[in-house]
Formats: C-alpha cells, sequence, structure tokens
C-alpha cells in the first residue's frame, strides 16, 4: 500500500556534470525507471537515463508530406477538377504556378507538427505532477539539478534506493509523495 | 584544434556575457526586470505616446472604413501607394528576427542567445503592422477574408496563379511559424518565472503559459530536437517570404518591376533593415535596464557587420538595376532609370542612396562600430533609407510607365501618414508591453553559454 503513495526517491546536485555522472552511475547500478530534471538542456542527458527514441523528427517528416500534398492537391483540384477558369491564356493545371504555395505549405504543416507533436509527446500540458510537491524542486528551473527513481522501479526500495542516492553525494534526497 | 581555435578568437573579443555570471545571478537579473522591477514614469510616458499613435491609426483606419479608400493619396496609375509600402517596409524588418532566431541557431552562432527573444517579438510585431495594410487596401476589407480558399456559396476559387495570393500564404505562414517558434522558446522559462513570481495571479499566468514544464531530460531532448527542425523550416521560409513579396512586384511587366535581381536584393534589404530595427530597440533597452553584460559590445559589432555585408548586397542591386536598364536596351526601362535620376521624384531616390549606401559605410570604422550612439543613428538613417527605397519601388514605376497619356503623380494624404505613423506607434506599444511582461532575454539559453554549463562524458 505504501509503494503506491510515493511516486519516487528524488536526489538534488549542484552542477550539470554531478548530475550526469549520477545519472550514469544510477542507470549502471540496474535502475531502470529514472528521470532527470535540470535548468537547461544538457547534452547526453537523456541518453543517461535511457531514452534513445525520439519520434519528433518522424512526426515532422510526416506533417511536411502531408502538407505539401495537400497544398498541391488543393490548388489541383480548386484550379483543373472543381472550376477550371481560364485565366491569361494558362492551363487549368499551370504546375509550376502552384510550387510556392506548395512550399509554403509543406513549411506550416512540419512546423505545427513540431510543435505540438513534441508537446503532445512530452505529455504537456501537464497541470499537476508529483515532482512539484517537492519544495526545493522550484530550484529546478534556476540553478538546481535534480535525479529522481520512480517508485514503479523493480529494484526501488525505500532504504535501498535512499542509501544508493546517498552515495552519489548529493545536496539533499526527499520522497516524492503522488 | 577545435578548442584551441574557440580560445584564441575568444580573447580577442568581447564576451557574450560578462564574466562572473552564475546560473542564478542570470536567472534574478533577467526575470527580475519582470517579476520585481517597478515600471518608472518613463516606460508610462513612452507607452502612453505608442499608445495613443495606436489610437490614432485606429481613428485613420476607422474614418477609412466610413469613407473608402479614396482618402488616401493612392489612385490610377499610383494604385499602390502607402499600403504597400508601409507593408514591404515592416514584413522586411520582421526578417531580422527570424534569421537571428533560426538561421544563426543552424549556424552555431551563440551570441544569438542574447538577443533572439525580443528580435522574435520584434518579428512578430513587425508582421502584424505589415498584415493590416494589404487587408485595409483591399478597398472592402470586410471581404479580406475571400483571399483564403474557403468553400462557398458563388463556387468560385482563389485565383493561385496570381502571385498576390502566393503572398497570402507566405505571410501567414510566416506569422504562424514566426509565433509559434517564439513561444516554444518562451516555454521554458515561463516555468522559471511560476516557480519565481511571488503574487499567486502571476503564479497562475505563467503557470499556465510553462503548461506544466519541468525541464526532464527526456522532454528536453525531443524540445530541442523540435526546436532545432523549426529552425531548419524557419530559415527557407524566411528566404521565401520577402522572395515571395518582391514576385509581387517582379512578376509584373511594369518597367522597373521585370527583373530577376529582386528575390536576393529585397531578401538582402529586408534583413538590412530589419538589424536597423533590432539595434534601435536593443540599444535604449539594454542601458535602461542594465543588460550591457548580456547585450554586450559583440553584439553590436556583430549586428553592424551583417548590416554592413547585407548594405552592400544592397548597393549591387542598385547598381544592376540602373546597369540593366542601360544594357537591355529596352527604352522603358532606360526610362525609369533617368525618371528615378532626374524626374519629379529625384529627391527620394538620391536619398535613399546617401541613406542606404554611402552614410552606412562609416560601420567600417571599428570605433563608430562599437559606439552605441552612432549605431543608433546609423540605424536610425538605414530605416529612413529602407522606406525611401520602398516608396520608390512602388511609386516611381507605378507613376510614369508606358503611355504618357497616363502618367501621374502621387501625394499621400494626412490620413496616409496617420496610418503609417500608427503601426510604428502600435509596434513600440506591443515591444513596451513585451519587456515588462515577458523575459525579454532567453533564459535558459543564457544558462548554456555559462562555463558551469559544459559538461564533460
Amino acid at each position: 500500500m505504501k509503494r503506491e503513495r510515493i511516486y519516487g526517491m528524488m536526489a538534488e546536485f549542484d552542477s550539470a556534470q554531478a548530475l550526469i555522472d549520477a545519472a550514469k552511475r544510477t542507470h549502471g547500478a540496474g535502475y531502470q525507471k529514472l528521470d532527470a530534471y535540470s535548468p537547461f538542456p544538457i547534452e547526453g542527458l537523456a541518453e543517461e537515463i535511457g531514452f534513445h527514441h525520439d519520434e519528433v523528427p518522424l512526426v515532422v517528416l510526416i506533417g511536411g508530406i502531408v502538407g505539401g500534398l495537400a497544398g498541391y492537391l488543393m490548388q489541383y483540384w480548386m484550379s483543373a477538377v472543381d472550376y477550371p477558369l481560364n485565366v491569361g491564356g494558362k492551363p487549368p493545371h499551370s504546375w509550376p504556378a502552384f510550387i510556392v504555395i506548395t512550399f509554403e505549405m509543406t513549411i506550416l504543416f512540419a512546423g505545427i507538427s513540431a510543435v505540438f507533436g513534441m508537446l503532445a509527446l512530452n505529455g504537456l500540458p501537464m497541470p499537476y505532477h508529483p515532482v512539484f510537491n517537492v519544495p526545493r524542486f522550484a530550484l529546478a528551473s534556476k540553478d538546481r539539478f535534480f535525479l529522481i527513481v520512480f517508485s514503479s522501479d523493480p529494484k526501488y526500495d525505500p532504504a535501498g534506493t535512499r542509501n544508493f542516492l546517498e552515495g552519489l553525494a548529493p545536496r539533499s534526497i526527499s520522497e516524492v509523495p503522488s | 584544434m577545435d578548442e584551441q581555435y574557440k580560445t584564441t578568437v575568444d580573447a580577442q573579443q568581447t564576451p557574450v556575457i560578462e564574466p562572473g555570471h552564475t546560473f542564478a545571478t542570470v536567472t534574478e537579473k533577467i526575470s527580475a526586470i519582470v517579476l520585481t522591477r517597478p515600471a518608472s514614469n518613463g516606460w508610462f510616458l513612452g507607452f502612453g505616446i505608442a499608445f495613443l499613435a495606436t489610437m490614432m491609426m485606429l481613428y485613420a483606419i476607422g474614418y477609412l472604413f466610413l469613407k473608402g479608400i479614396g482618402i488616401w493619396g493612392s489612385t490610377i496609375p499610383i494604385g499602390w501607394g502607402f499600403a504597400i509600402i508601409n507593408f514591404v517596409w515592416w514584413i522586411g524588418i520582421g526578417h531580422a528576427g527570424t534569421l537571428i532566431s533560426a538561421i544563426l541557431l543552424l549556424l552555431r552562432q551563440s551570441w544569438r542567445n542574447s538577443i533572439n527573444r525580443f528580435a522574435e517579438a520584434m518579428t512578430l510585431f513587425a508582421v502584424a503592422c505589415a498584415g493590416i495594410f494589404p487587408a485595409i487596401h483591399v478597398g472592402r476589407p470586410w471581404l479580406a477574408y475571400w483571399l483564403f480558399p474557403y468553400p462557398n456559396t458563388m463556387r468560385v476559387w482563389p485565383q493561385f496563379r496570381s502571385p498576390l495570393m502566393w503572398d497570402v500564404f507566405a505571410v501567414s505562414t510566416y506569422a504562424t511559424i514566426s509565433a509559434l517558434f517564439w513561444f516554444i522558446g518562451l516555454v521554458p522559462d515561463m516555468a522559471t518565472l511560476r516557480d519565481r513570481a511571488a503574487h499567486p495571479a502571476a503564479r497562475l499566468i505563467y503557470g499556465a503559459l510553462s503548461m506544466g514544464w519541468r525541464g526532464s531530460a527526456r522532454h528536453w531532448h525531443r524540445y530541442e530536437t523540435a526546436y532545432l527542425l523549426l529552425a531548419g523550416l524557419a530559415t527557407p521560409l524566411v528566404l521565401s517570404v520577402h522572395t515571395v513579396v518582391s514576385f509581387d512586384f517582379a512578376i509584373g511587366i511594369v518597367p522597373g518591376w521585370h527583373t530577376t535581381i529582386f528575390p536576393p536584393y529585397f531578401v538582402a534589404g529586408a534583413i538590412y533593415s530589419g538589424f536597423a530595427m533590432v539595434l534601435m530597440l536593443a540599444i535604449p533597452i539594454r542601458k535602461i535596464y542594465g543588460l550591457e553584460d548580456f547585450i554586450t559590445e559583440r553584439h553590436l559589432q556583430n549586428s553592424a557587420k551583417v548590416m554592413l555585408a547585407t548594405g552592400l548586397i544592397v548597393a549591387y542591386g542598385y547598381g544592376i538595376e540602373a546597369f540593366m536598364g542601360w544594357y537591355s536596351g529596352d527604352r522603358y526601362d532606360a526610362f525609369t532609370l533617368w525618371n528615378r535620376l532626374h524626374g519629379p521624384y529625384a529627391i527620394p531616390y538620391w536619398s535613399l542612396l546617401i541613406c542606404n549606401i554611402f552614410i552606412p559605410q562609416v560601420l567600417w570604422i571599428r570605433k563608430l562600430r562599437t559606439s552605441p550612439v552612432a549605431l543608433f543613428l546609423v540605424s536610425g538613417v538605414i530605416l529612413v533609407g529602407m522606406w525611401l527605397e520602398r516608396f520608390v519601388i512602388v511609386v516611381v514605376s507605378l507613376h510614369r510607365d508606358f503611355l504618357t497619356s497616363s502618367w501621374g503623380m502621387y501625394y499621400p494624404t494626412r490620413w496616409d501618414w496617420m496610418t503609417y505613423i500608427g503601426t510604428i506607434g502600435m509596434f513600440l506599444a506591443a515591444i513596451f508591453l513585451f519587456v515588462r511582461l515577458l523575459p525579454m532575454i532567453s533564459i535558459f539559453e543564457m544558462r548554456t553559454l555559462l562555463p558551469e554549463a559544459e559538461v564533460k562524458e
């Protein structure tokens, strides 16, 4: 019963280097379900906690292809199929003139997919999250670095994990209520 | 070798951030401007004037809706007038913001991190000002939505072979992508303000805007991918926007417009005027808010160099226009050149050459390039020059084209001026609000520039 009320064990570090070293050792010690929080992006940190599959590029590619096709086919259908209109003797399907809007629609759809795809994959917006229950976590958006081992990790046990995290020389350790 | 190169280069240049800053000081300094600094009398005065100018614009537009575009100076043969001059001027100014945020990101120019946020804000506000003009110029502005392809009872669709339609798509895509790029860059900083704000309402608003951002490593990874891809998409986009704007002219057969030099020369001119606006905003802002640590001499110098380079491309464009006027052997093109130099609008033409080509050459002098006052003045001159350039392109070509019987003159009315000056007011009012309500420098990107942000694998 107790395990369900606890979201995880969180350790606080002073520097980006300390966080990346701690993440490496925790992951190396066999913990699978962890996350790290930092006030700015740290290169290589996501790999250290076992994150390897970033689907954002695929989402953007699909968005771009859909946008380009939609842009071109829209112009083709409107100008050559639904209501062909002779303007200046140009053929109804005058493809060179359709390139600009096709390009703009590709960019528009790809850009929208990049933003909303990233937000959706990150699960944002998310008004409530257990990590905010730790008062010191407010510093994660300023100058402190946090590592959490989730209680759903098979290796998690309150005393053992706390002991392990203490071995990483953190600044503080807190249990995160969910 | 790379490391060694970096240190030698850094030793010669002023740093991007003055030494001595930490994550905490950068965070506190930038967020304090929004959260704790009281609004000064100067701010209220500046915002008040800008707001009054905005009201004047709304009054001018209101009267326009009542009376029609006959109140403007534009008439046949000069059907375009101030509306199109100002549209091109404003949209060009916006381009520097995207150049700084997207192209310089791809080129790994880390100095961009302290000016990209407000340059992007400048882009958004400039595009908003630009967007007003074509919409109120269409004659029946309440029907401006006819430009978009929506299913309607008339069954007819827009004319996709027209560059004006391309413009609709290019500018609306540009506005959308710029807004998204700007907003997504703000999200992590909104989290910082949420965690710093003392007032519950501020916490709530910044908290909602931060969308629950918590700085997770997985989130940062996807965030950086998306940000980089957006930069990669915005780069061709920004080049395409002014290219398409130049097509509005170049696709037509009017002498002085029908030329292939227009797209690159318009893009260079856009960036030229945009950087001038960036400097005109950055120089007073860094002084007033004490941000000389973050917007250093290096930023001013680099912007001045970009202006020098793009200014020379613009000068080349003028040169080629003049050369082709002679070399093409086309009597109408040759006359357009003569008319620019000696016609009734010779004074604007010569002024634009002085403003855009001759005066900015003082930036070759290092001392002036690093002097905020000199840069501010030169930037002002360039903005005037680029406005005159669009005036010459629109008016001089149209007022005397093929048939002497249909020649005419263009005299802007006070309604033209009120609308134009009003958009400057609207732009400045938006900037005044922006510096008080949002972090004008990207806090998280500044943190990555600090030495303590470096990690070894």
